[in-house]
């Protein structure tokens, strides 16, 4: 195939990014709420980050440094290509280093080192409505969301309690945002969910249902608990093996036939961050 | 000691260089040309121009090519290539009743005016592998007639001088469009025939074949079905008239229901209608149907939860580019979302055993 020279800035139209703009401007107005929008198709498929690229392609300029984590890592599969996707079309300058980066497209994660005022965090979104697997039609959960109607939620969470001890929920832990609507973080590790409450401007795009939602800095974020049984934002109980840190999210890696496993940290940048400057890092 | 995996970057470049080495084949076989696929192929390119949403015969024939026969692939391309266009207006509402008709059949009158054309159809042909078409050989020679120079009149025009079909609301002058404005629901009926027009084949085939089996059954008979070329004109405002831009296939299905009479509405028939790019016949029947199924509330119709009836679900999942996306992408990494789920159930385990271990004690 023939390379294309002629993209606009960053793929969109300046129309469409426009459009993007505004409903992300709503969206920081109403912390939380979901903002219906025109998502386009773009080059790569629905469920593969298409409203993460989209909300990132009407933020970036071209003075800013991109930085795409899957996982975790700047190094999975896909990250790589949706970097790519805007080294192309956008060419700005990228980066692993989370410090270094001004926008952060993220899948399943939120970096280990902490978010400043200077930073735009945008996730990547599947299924934006948290109530959704409680009831699948969407002209009854915006209705919930209108009338603040979260019962069925604190129901679900009840009964997970009643019949296993625990809220079984490990990712994608739904959260109030600003004591009014209930938000799906996305699917991150509930590990993640204290971090929501940030320095940073945090943006979610879901391509496939059209729908674009903001946590503005410093937004008051609560994951849903109940006083006797209060949200454990918990995580595997190693150390991370390639590093030492006791602190990051870990995955597990089976290592040999055996099935040996061992634990490393998820956030790639992070880790090796505290392998080359040491645990103060 | 352990390193973790690196080198997506390159695995991409490799794999996207095997991916051009499989599409190419074996290089002792000739090429396909897009020619080739744009006219021998030509029920493909149709499909790939309707679900495409994108009339261009050529493009849907390349994206063929290069999605190696996957449909959805194909449609795929289309589409995203579709999202760059620039858009300069709207064109006239294009007027199927002026159509020169390659195929036109009605199945509720024995002869209409205009007649009956057969055409181009797989419908009495015996399904018996040719295996002359395997040797390539002379094409012998086709019967020609003079095409009829009038206009066909539409078979539901004779039901409507008489008021036994109900008449069509006029819509809005522009009606919404459903790829520059987030779907909303309840969705008007040129939004949900948008969306069924482009919808994929198969979802939209299924969906009409259950209103036939009884969930949400609506009687239908094909009033008519026709196929054929018609122009497309817009008008240019420096000029004050409309031109010819150029000129399409499409085919069109108009169903004629029963209809006993509802609270609201006289016992007449009515109608379930289908438009579709290109000759594309399975489709725009099927569109008909499930048009059809979808309007029981405007007739004051029982809902019997059928899944026809049902908007938010037809029109939610009948698109196949956002479905095939979202389900291929359970081939992402999730090991995250994964060791989370690993230490919840470690710890439902640890804690079930421990209370097992208690009530043995």
């Amino acid at each position: 195939m023939t390379e294309q020279t002629h993209y606009n800035f960053a793929y969109l139209d300046e129309q469409t990014k426009r459009m993007i703009r505004r409903a992300i401007l709503k969206g920081v107005a109403i912390p939380g709420y979901q903002v219906p929008f025109a998502s386009r198709e773009m080059p790569m498929p629905y469920g593969w980050g298409t409203g993460g690229v989209q909300v990132s392609a009407a933020c970036l300029t071209p003075e800013d440094r991109f930085k795409v984590i899957d996982q975790g890592a700047d190094d999975t599969t896909n990250a790589v290509s949706i970097r790519k996707f805007f080294e192309k079309t956008a060419d700005v300058d990228v980066t692993e280093k989370t410090s270094e980066a001004t926008v952060i497209q993220t899948r399943h994660r939120i970096p280990e080192t902490l978010l400043t005022e200077d930073q735009i965090l945008v996730y990547q979104v599947p299924i934006p409505e948290p109530l959704r697997f409680l009831e699948p039609r969407e002209t009854e959960t915006r209705k919930m969301h209108a009338l603040q109607e979260y019962g069925l939620m604190h129901v679900k969470l009840y009964e997970d309690i009643a019949r296993h001890g625990s809220i079984a929920t490990a990712y994608a832990y739904p959260v109030t945002v600003e004591d009014r609507y209930v938000m799906d973080p996305s699917p991150i590790p509930k590990f993640d969910n204290p971090k929501l409450e940030s320095a940073a401007l945090q943006l979610f795009g879901a391509g496939r249902e059209q729908r674009i939602y903001a946590v503005p800095p410093y937004t008051k974020v609560v994951s849903l608990d109940f006083e006797d049984y209060p949200f454990d934002p918990s995580k595997a109980d190693h150390p991370c093996a390639l590093c030492g840190s006791e602190e990051s999210y870990l995955d597990e890696v089976i290592v040999n036939d055996a099935g040996g496993r061992m634990f490393v940290c998820s956030d790639t940048d992070y880790c090796a961050d505290r392998q080359t400057f040491g645990a103060s890092a | 000691m352990y390193v973790a995996v690196k080198g997506g970057e390159r695995a991409i470049d490799n794999a996207h260089a095997w991916l051009a080495e499989e599409r190419r084949g074996d290089l002792d076989v000739a090429e396909l040309s897009v020619a080739q696929i744009r006219e021998q192929l030509r029920l493909a390119v149709n499909r790939v121009m309707a679900e495409g949403s994108l009339y261009d015969p050529d493009l849907a024939a390349l994206a063929i090519k290069q999605a190696r026969g996957d449909m959805i692939e194909a449609v795929f391309l289309i589409r995203a290539y579709r999202t760059t266009l620039p858009r300069f207006g709207a064109s006239e509402p294009i007027d199927t009743g002026a159509m020169t008709c390659d195929r036109r059949v009605s199945a509720t009158f024995k002869d209409v005016p205009g007649g009956q054309v057969l055409g181009p159809t797989f419908d009495y042909t015996h399904r018996l592998i040719d295996f002359a078409l395997a040797a390539e050989g002379d094409l012998p020679e086709t019967p020609q007639a003079t095409p009829r120079a009038e206009p066909t009149p539409h078979v539901t025009e004779f039901l409507a001088r008489e008021d036994l079909i109900q008449p069509e609301r006029e819509g809005a002058d522009t009606p919404r469009d459903l790829t520059r404005e987030p779907l909303d629901f309840p969705a008007d009926r040129p939004l949900k025939l948008q969306a069924l027009s482009r919808g994929d084949e198969g979802f939209v085939l299924s969906m009409a074949y259950s209103t036939q089996r009884g969930y949400g059954r609506n009687h239908p008979f094909v009033g008519e079905l026709r196929v054929g070329q018609l122009p497309v004109e817009m008008e240019i405002p420096e000029l004050g008239f409309a031109i010819d831009l150029g000129e399409i296939t499409v085919t069109e299905c108009e169903t004629v229901n029963q209809f006993t009479g509802s609270k609201t509405e006289p016992p007449q028939f009515t109608r379930g209608y289908g438009l579709v790019f290109g000759h594309s016949e399975r489709k725009a029947i099927s569109m008909a149907l499930v048009d059809r199924a979808m309007r029981w509330e405007e007739l004051g119709e029982d809902n019997m939860g059928a899944p026809a009836q049902d908007e938010e679900f037809v029109l939610s999942h009948s698109d196949n580019v956002q479905a095939t996306g979202f389900l291929e992408h359970i081939k992402l990494p999730h090991y995250v979302d994964f060791q989370s789920e690993l230490e919840l159930i470690r710890k439902l385990r640890a804690e079930a055993q421990a209370s097992h271990q208690e009530a043995a004690e």
